[in-house]
């Protein structure tokens, strides 16, 4: 599983590193970014599923695939 | 002694020419209907405003009123995002729907940025706040929030009634924004009454409310002054010495956007708290479940937010238009009902039910797009911490009067009394 966030519609709310603190963290402006380049290790991935439903701007985009 | 010229001389010389922009005849009186006349000051509305949003949601679903030179209200939550996301055709230049438009030439800062701001400037203005108020930052200021909750539960002892609006919730944010921006934790009498002067009396005559923001102008000029000479290790300070594009910030600006930061920082987090401690005391089951399971705070909370969402915002029209068949002028407001929308079923299942385990919620309590609360990271740690505080100290509590609750009116809602019995 792969997560991505769109860096346009990101506005910092800051639910993804909330709900998903092994998934995101938050840069200094408090902006969401990824770690582990998007990677989300099977551990997270129900928390990964959460952050994506939770963003309020849809900024999070999933790739089950990966 | 300064020697920072942009803050020799008065400040008052600046609005020696009086009331600024454009003020309209000032409505009052009972609403007829909330479809072709609503009011957000009116009785019935801050009672309780959501029966009304669910039935213009319903039938409407943007309603319209004469009332303050024109403005608009759209309910649903499709409609609410699509406007926040449309800063091209509706301007931030005010986002507090009153009798006046502040003047065009204020764009694009506008009056408090950047709340009141629009792109490109908006970004800029917004950086140079946006590190004070990122997680890192606010989780520095958790343990002092919590011990300043305590001690305020402290003083409560020996009551069987405490009122907490009053008591409690109103004294939190008052205390964490003053001591950020430097404030003396004395004056916070004086920042309640900013908040009471500037956001709930919207109607008021003009002259009076002129008189007002010129009695908060001058306050915050005061302490711009004696930060220029003895400069601290706060907000204040940091808006001194910060830049935007290379040079420093307009002394108006700094004066605005210390504005934004006192008023905006207060009665939203205070009526957040308010909100979830009236829910929890009118909702037993609620409120033993958070006792039992304390992990669930975080969710809990975030379900508060969305169904008692303190903040309504507003936009002008930037030009005449047909938008979704509504005949908007330019200058017509724009309420935007982040209430109304985390109310919409359309958006939300079982929109109007509190579930506070709810697993999926996008919810919009601090606004959608690029005004996104900036202080959301702060309000969030306030409202967690107050309410981990107040369960802590009180497992068991209800409403001692629900009659007695009275809530703000206004584009902030949360309740301003609140008696609660607690067990002696």
């Amino acid at each position: 599983m792969r997560v991505s966030i769109d860096v346009d519609r990101c506005q910092g709310h800051g639910r993804c590193y909330a709900l998903a603190p092994g998934v995101f963290d938050s840069d200094d402006l408090g902006n969401g970014v990824e770690l582990n380049g998007g990677i989300v290790p099977p551990e997270f991935e129900v928390a990964a599923r959460l952050a994506v439903a939770n963003c309020p701007e849809n900024a999070i985009a999933l790739d089950e695939g990966t | 002694m300064s020697t920072d010229e942009r803050f020799s001389g008065s400040f008052a010389d600046r609005f020696e020419d009086g009331p600024l922009g454009v003020d309209n005849a000032v409505i009052n009186g009972p609403v007829t209907d909330f479809a072709t006349d609503f009011d957000h000051t009116d009785p019935m509305w801050v009672a309780d405003p959501f029966p009304i949003l669910d039935d213009l949601r319903d039938r409407c679903p943007v309603a319209h009123t004469d009332r303050y030179g024109g403005a608009w209200l759209p309910t649903r939550h499709e409609d609410v995002s699509a406007i926040a996301y449309d800063t091209e055709r509706f301007t931030s230049r005010s986002v507090l729907m009153n009798n006046n438009r502040p003047p065009l030439d204020m764009a694009p800062a506008g009056i408090a940025p950047p709340i009141s701001s629009d792109p490109p400037f908006h970004q800029e203005a917004r950086r140079v706040l946006l590190p004070a108020f990122a997680p890192r930052a606010v989780a520095k200021l958790e343990p002092g929030t919590a011990e300043y909750c305590d001690s305020l539960l402290d003083q409560l002892e020996g009551r069987s009634i405490v009122d907490a609006a009053v008591d409690y919730a109103q004294h939190i944010p008052v205390r964490v924004i003053a001591d950020m921006l430097g404030f003396p934790q004395a004056d916070a009498e004086l920042h309640r009454q900013f908040v009471h002067d500037i956001l709930e009396s919207v109607n008021d005559p003009m002259e009076e409310r002129f008189q007002k923001i010129q009695g908060v102008i001058m306050y915050l000029w005061g302490q711009i002054e004696d930060h220029a000479e003895s400069p601290r290790d706060d907000l204040t300070s940091f808006l001194i010495d910060a830049e935007l594009a290379g040079a420093p910030l307009d002394p108006i600006h700094i004066a605005g956007t210390m504005a934004l930061l006192l008023l905006a920082g207060i009665d939203t987090t205070w009526s957040a708290i308010g909100s979830s401690i009236w829910h929890l005391a009118s909702h037993p089951a609620d409120r033993e479940r958070l006792v039992a399971e304390p992990d669930l705070l975080p969710t809990a909370m975030e379900e508060f937010l969305r169904a008692y969402a303190p903040v309504t915002m507003a936009r002008l029209v930037r030009e005449d238009m047909d938008w979704n068949g509504c005949p908007m002028k330019a200058e017509d407001w724009v309420l935007l009902s982040f209430p109304s929308a985390n109310r919409d079923p359309e958006a939300f299942d079982r929109a109007d039910e509190v579930i506070i385990d709810r697993q999926v919620n996008r919810h919009a309590a601090f606004g959608l797009g690029i005004h996104r609360c900036v202080g959301s990271n702060l309000a969030r740690m306030e409202l967690r911490v107050a309410l981990e505080r107040w369960l802590a100290r009180y497992p068991v509590f209800s409403l001692s009067d629900p009659d007695a609750v009275r809530w703000s009116g206004g584009q902030v809602r949360g309740p301003r009394t609140l008696p609660i019995s607690v067990p002696l």
